[in-house]
């Protein structure tokens, strides 16, 4: 954790994990009346929160940290391609999403790295 | 599985929680899920005490994964935070819907603090699958079980993938890092029923690798807020158009 090392690291999963995260469940308890899901700033909020989301599973994918950064990108970007059709064409099972994309992967990977 | 509608006493509500979650298919999704976190704080050079205190403290996948992703490439601090809390506004609505649930005769707010740090997508949705059925008494000990059982499935996993990924040959290491992005891909998809939620996701996969490659400041703050605003605006202006 670079940049952070002055910081004890679990001063800083309390400062930049525990506290941001829990403070909505808190304003939840403290505010909790009635509140319509389909309301217009729940309906932003939840975008924002995906779009973050799929920004981190871009990022892992095109900058991943460890051994899946030895795989190649080509074969990275085919193993999620894949691994979202086969959800997408198996009723939308997310198990069979992750082994076709964890089966490419790993032929991909097999074949493919240096 | 059927769960009953009322326990004898507090503790067999507690293990009839337990027993829920442990036979449901969120246990799997959660084992699954935290292996792949695991392997994710291994890769980002972080202790395995460090994952499960976060698993424990945290409690939300997602702001986990963000965490430890952007803590274990270097980000500053506040970003991280930032991009924390944006990810967890979602649990405010959920304690909102969850906690009626719950209240009842004799219940004072200190109850509800264990089950409002609990609320997370798995134990929420069974919560409300299961608890209506279920005798007021006894709920806070039923949710209260169902979550232990849950969190420990994670803590437990976590653990598992971490060392995993410390131990395997290279590739199928690589195969165990995969497993966050390939599933939570999914997972979001799956959860995206409606437009803006699509949207945003599609606007996100695309943003947030292009401004780590024009090096924006704060990027993953910027993909939320960009992608979460224009996805929201075009549902508003189709909605006006229609």
């Amino acid at each position: 954790m670079s940049g952070t090392a002055e910081l004890s690291p679990y001063l800083v999963l309390i400062l930049v994990g525990f506290l941001p995260n829990e403070i909505w469940r808190a304003l939840g308890l403290v505010l909790a009346r009635g509140l319509n899901e389909d309301s217009e700033i729940v309906l932003w909020s939840r975008a924002v929160a995906t779009a973050i989301l799929a920004g981190v599973i871009a990022k892992l994918i095109l900058f991943p940290s460890g051994s899946l950064a030895a795989i190649p990108l080509g074969v990275r970007f085919a193993a999620t391609l894949i691994g979202f059709a086969a959800y997408l064409a198996v009723k939308r099972s997310m198990f069979a999403g992750v082994l076709a994309g964890e089966a490419v992967l790993l032929a991909g990977g097999f074949f493919f790295s240096p | 599985m059927p769960v009953p509608a009322s326990f004898p006493t507090s503790a067999a509500a507690f293990f009839g929680g337990v027993k829920s979650a442990l036979t449901s298919v969120f246990a799997l999704v959660l084992a699954g899920t935290y292996v792949g976190i695991g392997a994710l704080a291994h890769g980002f050079g972080l202790t395995s005490g460090w994952l499960a205190l976060s698993t424990v403290l945290v409690w939300a996948a997602p702001a986990q994964v963000i965490m430890i992703s952007a803590l274990g490439a270097g980000a500053p601090l506040i970003e991280v935070a930032i991009a924390v809390t944006l990810s967890a506004i979602r649990l405010f609505p959920m304690v909102v819907a969850l906690l009626p649930l719950l209240r009842g005769e004799g219940r004072r707010l200190r109850d509800l603090l264990l089950p409002t740090h609990f609320t997370s997508v798995s134990m929420w949705v069974e919560s409300l699958r299961l608890l209506p059925a279920m005798s007021r008494e006894h709920r806070v000990a039923f949710c209260n079980g169902l979550s232990f059982a849950y969190m420990s499935t994670a803590v437990i996993f976590g653990f598992g993938g971490y060392y995993l990924a410390a131990e395997l040959p290279p590739l199928l290491a690589a195969m165990l890092l995969f497993l966050t992005p390939m599933s939570f891909l999914i997972s979001t998809a799956r959860n995206a029923r409606v437009t803006v939620d699509r949207l945003a996701l599609a606007l996100g996969l695309v943003l947030g690798p292009l401004l780590v490659y024009f090096r924006v400041d704060l990027d993953l703050m910027w993909t939320g807020l960009i992608g979460g605003t224009l996805a929201y605006a075009a549902h508003r202006l189709r909605g006006a158009w229609a």
